[in-house]
């Protein structure tokens, strides 16, 4: 199978969209100083053509409506069509942001009763819509931090403490914001041990970013303990909200004593993930910190609701607008539909299903921790490996085959071989034991035939591709010839 | 509860699998102080059915781009979408997959990842292109943070009459690390940067020079000068440009720009009330290995078949952790879909053509308010967009128009108070004459002249 | 496995060789089999100032990235250019071609602080 680019099938003249012809030509209208010496070469095609292109390279791609994703740290949950279909209404896709106040009462008002919902599942005071993602969440509330210890003129504290099993975006955001990192091992138990973050606190330590459940799949038990040294050492709490769908109705960052927390809306609240985008990473954070959020802020003022510019203490933007808004919309929707003893169900759903899986595996791969994990759980292909030489990449690659998505490999990095899996609360048992029985046979087949794993896949559109040779020697854009 | 497949037979099995009797027992982890509070106050579930005609009368209280005619401008425009552009991004194929990080799964994203970044550097001129940023305020952010780690450098120019959004957001990346943005001022007469001005800013210390294209007024800037300024100081020059108006004017490889940021949304994107949208990055193959945010490179597969791969991921956070060249792990893919395919539907001559109507319908606004004694602000060369003064404050006008059908803007006053009495008007290849007729009828009207 | 005895190691698998009045460094294969297939290396510059215990470069593979650590401080002399472009040299021939800088030692009696062949060896046995 192959597909040729648009650029490969370009002809000259050939058209998709017309256009009414324009009446004045491009030196009547600009200095011809400012034009350009020759047009672009973008695609010439017809629509026939490009509609056959994508619906050819559609079908190369694993997605959420056909294939199983037990992506740890992602949550692949199916997403709900009527969100779509929603989002599609020209009353939201086609409102224009500089639209003044008063046009837009409806969008303020989503706005409003997302931000309020947002605070009450999270426990927080306060919620900003507006970073783009998660990363942009994380580097906007540690912004925010910076900017309170900075106004209570606490402006030595350089560093902070993040555990050895954080999401790398973690120690980048830290970075984003000028300070440096201290990483803390994690605990015989895979968890934050106390003990430990005693010896790495201290009087420059500006906060600790916390994942709870860890990318273990470990709830933090001792968090209130956690919080309250961090605290007493004159540093925030940050809670790397990733892992959220473990906690709906069950516990809250904001009754955890964190200070602040960003919301992945494509994972937790169902959003599509669009091959790798747009998401929306609003935060939820304490009273104490709601001044130093990115401006605007919505305000009801005379009964109406209406942007606040006027913010001295704000941290200033992170997105050109007021976050991805139609995001919100889908995310509005959900929780609209689900109300909470829905989200309360869908965590028991994610809990229940992680532990069945691993449960189901425990005698295929080694479990690296005891007892039961939230809504992941982090298995390794250590011994596997040690008899058959087969690693964790090998059986990640053979699911494929399978036609079930990878999970996440190698990660957290204080696993070795290790599968990180989540299954989430949509797909079904049929679908959980298909999954249990294709590692089982996996597992055996890396005993018995491990050539069709050190191979594998077998049956997708590409075998395994040469990501070497992409980093040697880049080729990132098409050529002639 | 919707969308879950369960039955209360499968979650009893799921249970006694796990020996346990009820769902309670695997939460035992989570102190009981904190699961006593942990139930939200929320309105209670409703249907599909219900949900839609809640949502359908919330967004009734707005009034979009379908009720209003559209003269606003600022980086989003109501720029026409052809269908094939949404009917390919609301494939599931595309729309629901994950990021393409196991090639073998996604080679269709890739592909179409891959063809982005081609159109993106046939566009701008420029060797190398990103799968995307955010959007391009956040891409600027970005620019100016590379330039200064490229140059070792930490002070950043930004005209004055570059986005307010984009200087905002690239002060609060900056800030946090150090470096500092000044502005450089516009001329009075011409909106223009003053270039007069940058050259007596420029010093050894300067990492990098961020003019717009046309500016944030709407005013054609003398890039190539103001690049030459740039380098002869040692610094980068970044250039933000808004992609349509590359259908006519020269692209930033053109004049020499080092790094090309810009906004996409008029690439196929609904306005969406500012989000998401489509941050455009570009740069000199230099900078490669600085570069944030995803790339995909082209590559064979273990049969020697072409295959493509996401590429150089050493630079991103999640193996470089601490020391990536940002922290940024999602693009917009989706949207830089829809940008690809709304570029080859248009095509080098769509695209020239839909510049041109654009343009050309500015240009009539422009004669036609001169004509009724309003005075655009300032008097150099445009191409859709310009600024004119109002008799009074402009935000005020701006409501006025907007009850009346008609949605110019944004106001300058909030972020140039020198300006509180002038508000910005685009017009896009979707405004009529008759509809730019109505308009200077109105604003004639309201403004008494 | 093979540790030539006419070099000393460090902790982070450099190795580091007296060649006349420089010091050649490179990694060992030990470290070359850790990282896999080498797709960038990011050397000093002749002139470079080098710091025993600090980072004098990186060295990349598709999923990973390493500090190259100095095992001796003093001035770089030599870089090997032509490994940049035959990443393969890192790995194949780690002990001779795919040496990567030569440092004029500033205190030669750091070489003392490292380990030798044998110690290396086992220092390997631990961590593999």
């Amino acid at each position: 199978m192959s597909e040729p680019t648009l650029f490969d099938l370009s002809q000259p003249g050939k058209r998709c969209t017309r256009m009414p012809r324009p009446e004045r030509a491009a030196e009547e209208l600009v200095p011809t100083r400012h034009l350009r010496a020759e047009a672009p070469a973008l695609p010439e095609v017809s629509e026939p053509e490009i509609a056959r292109h994508y619906a050819r390279l559609a079908a190369w791609n694993f997605n959420v409506d056909r294939n199983f994703y037990p992506l740890g740290s992602c949550t692949m949950k199916y997403n709900p069509r009527a969100h779509e279909a929603i989002a599609a209404d020209p009353g939201w896709a086609r409102l224009h942001p500089a639209t003044p106040d008063e046009c837009v009462q409806g969008a303020l008002e989503l706005i409003a009763e997302l931000e309020t919902w947002l605070a009450a599942i999270l426990g927080m005071d306060a919620v900003s819509l507006q970073p783009p993602a998660g990363a942009a969440g994380e580097f906007t509330s540690l912004r925010v931090f910076r900017a309170w210890h900075d106004a209570r003129g606490d402006a030595a504290r350089t560093r902070v403490i993040v555990p050895d099993t954080a999401h790398g975006t973690n120690p980048a955001s830290v970075a984003r914001c000028g300070w440096e990192v201290t990483v803390l091992p994690s605990g015989e138990d895979g968890r934050v041990s106390p003990e430990a973050l005693a010896d790495a606190l201290g009087d420059d330590v500006a906060a600790l970013m916390l994942t709870n459940p860890n990318t273990l799949g470990l709830f933090e038990t001792r968090v209130l303990e956690i919080a309250e040294m961090v605290h007493d050492a004159g540093a925030l709490m940050y809670c790397d909200g990733a892992n959220l769908n473990a906690l709906l109705g069950h516990a809250r960052p904001g009754d955890m004593g964190f200070d602040a927390v960003q919301v992945n809306l494509h994972k937790t609240f169902s959003t599509p993930h669009g091959g790798g985008g747009p998401g929306a990473g609003p935060i939820g954070v304490v009273a104490k910190l709601e001044p130093f959020l990115p401006a605007p802020r919505l305000v009801e003022r005379e009964g109406a609701l209406g942007w606040d510019w006027d913010r001295p203490q704000s941290i200033g933007k992170v997105q050109a607008w007021f976050g991805n808004f139609l995001i919100a919309v889908r995310a509005w929707a959900y929780i609209r539909a689900m109300g909470a003893e829905g989200l309360r169900r869908v965590t028991e759903d994610a809990v229940l299903a992680a532990n069945y899986v691993r449960g189901a595996l425990r005698d295929t791969l080694d479990l690296p921790y005891p007892g039961a994990c939230m809504h992941e759980c982090v298995l390794s292909a250590k011994t596997l490996a040690g008899e058959t030489g087969v690693r964790a990449a090998d059986i990640a690659k053979r699911l494929l085959d399978y036609d079930i998505h990878p999970p996440t490999m190698y990660f957290p990095l204080v696993v070795d071989e290790a599968l990180m899996i989540e299954p989430t609360e949509t797909e079904s048992k049929a679908t959980l034991d298909r999954f249990i029985a294709v590692m089982r046979e996996i597992a055996r087949d890396a005993a018995e035939h491990p050539e069709l794993l050190h191979d594998a896949p077998h049956s997708t559109p590409v075998r395994r591709v040469d990501e070497v040779t992409a980093a040697r020697k880049p080729v990132l854009r098409w050529r002639e010839g | 509860m919707p969308w879950a497949p369960h039955s209360e037979r499968d979650r009893r099995e799921m249970l006694q699998a796990l020996g346990v009797d009820a769902v309670d027992a695997l939460f035992a982890g989570i102190p009981e102080s904190l699961r006593a509070t942990a139930m939200p106050d929320l309105p209670a579930p409703i249907t599909e059915m219900e949900l839609r005609d809640e949502a359908r009368r919330l967004a009734a209280c707005n009034r979009s781009l379908d009720e209003l005619v559209c003269f606003a401008g600022g980086g989003i425009y109501d720029r026409f979408i052809p269908a094939i552009v949404g009917s390919v991004t609301s494939r599931p194929e595309f729309a629901t997959c994950y990021t393409p990080y196991q090639p073998e799964a996604s080679q269709g994203t890739l592909q179409a990842m891959f063809e982005y970044q081609t159109m993106i550097c046939e566009l701008t001129g420029m060797p190398i292109a990103n799968a995307s940023l955010y959007d391009g305020a956040t891409a600027m952010g970005e620019a100016v943070l590379m330039a200064a780690d490229a140059t070792s450098r930490t002070r950043a120019l930004m005209a004055g009459a570059l986005s307010p959004a984009a200087r905002q957001v690239t002060r609060t990346y900056c800030e946090a690390t150090g470096i500092e943005v000044v502005e450089v001022p516009w001329d009075d007469a011409s909106g223009q940067t003053d270039l007069a001005a940058l050259e007596e800013m420029l010093g050894d210390d300067v990492a990098c020079v961020a003019v717009q294209q046309p500016n944030y007024f709407g005013a054609l800037e003398e890039m190539a000068e103001a690049a030459s300024l740039a380098h002869e100081a040692g610094a980068l020059f970044i250039a933000m440009v808004e992609p349509i108006s590359l259908g006519v004017l020269a692209p930033p490889g053109e004049y020499d720009a080092d790094l090309v940021v810009g906004e996409g949304q008029p690439l196929g994107l609904a306005p969406g009330f500012g989000g998401p949208l489509l941050g455009l990055f570009a740069c000199r193959e230099e900078h490669l290995r600085r570069m944030p945010g995803r790339v995909v490179g082209r590559s064979v597969d273990a049969e020697g078949k072409l295959a493509y791969c996401l590429t150089l991921q050493t630079r991103e956070q999640h193996i470089r952790r601490g020391r990536a060249t940002s922290n940024i792990c999602t693009n917009q893919g989706l949207c830089a879909l829809a940008a690809a395919v709304y570029l080859a539907a248009m095509g080098p001559e769509g695209l020239r053509e839909v510049a041109l109507l654009g343009a050309g319908r500015a240009h009539e606004l422009h004669e036609l308010l001169t004509d009724t004694g309003l005075q655009p602000r300032f008097g150099g060369a445009f191409l859709n967009e310009f600024v004119v003064r109002v008799p009074g404050d402009a935000q005020e006008l701006v409501r006025e128009l907007c009850g009346r059908g008609r949605l110019v803007g944004p106001a300058l006053g909030r972020d140039y108070p020198e300006l509180s009495d002038c508000l910005l008007l685009a017009a896009t290849e979707r405004r009529t004459r008759d509809e730019i007729e109505g308009l200077v009828e109105a604003v004639r009207r309201m403004s008494d002249v | 496995m093979q540790v030539p005895d006419d070099r000393k190691y460090a902790q982070t698998h450099e190795w580091a060789k007296v060649d006349g009045d420089l010091i050649r460094v490179g990694i060992t294969d030990f470290a070359g089999e850790q990282l896999g297939d080498i797709i960038f290396l990011d050397l000093p510059e002749v002139g470079a100032e080098v710091r025993q215990g600090a980072a004098f470069g990186e060295i990349e593979s598709v999923k990973a990235v390493s500090d190259l650590i100095a095992p001796i401080s003093g001035e770089v002399r030599e870089v090997n250019e032509p490994l940049m472009d035959d990443l393969d040299g890192v790995t194949s021939d780690p002990w001779e071609a795919g040496w990567m800088i030569a440092v004029a030692p500033e205190d030669p009696s750091q070489m003392a602080a490292l380990m030798d062949a044998a110690a290396y060896a086992e220092h390997c046995e631990r961590e593999a």
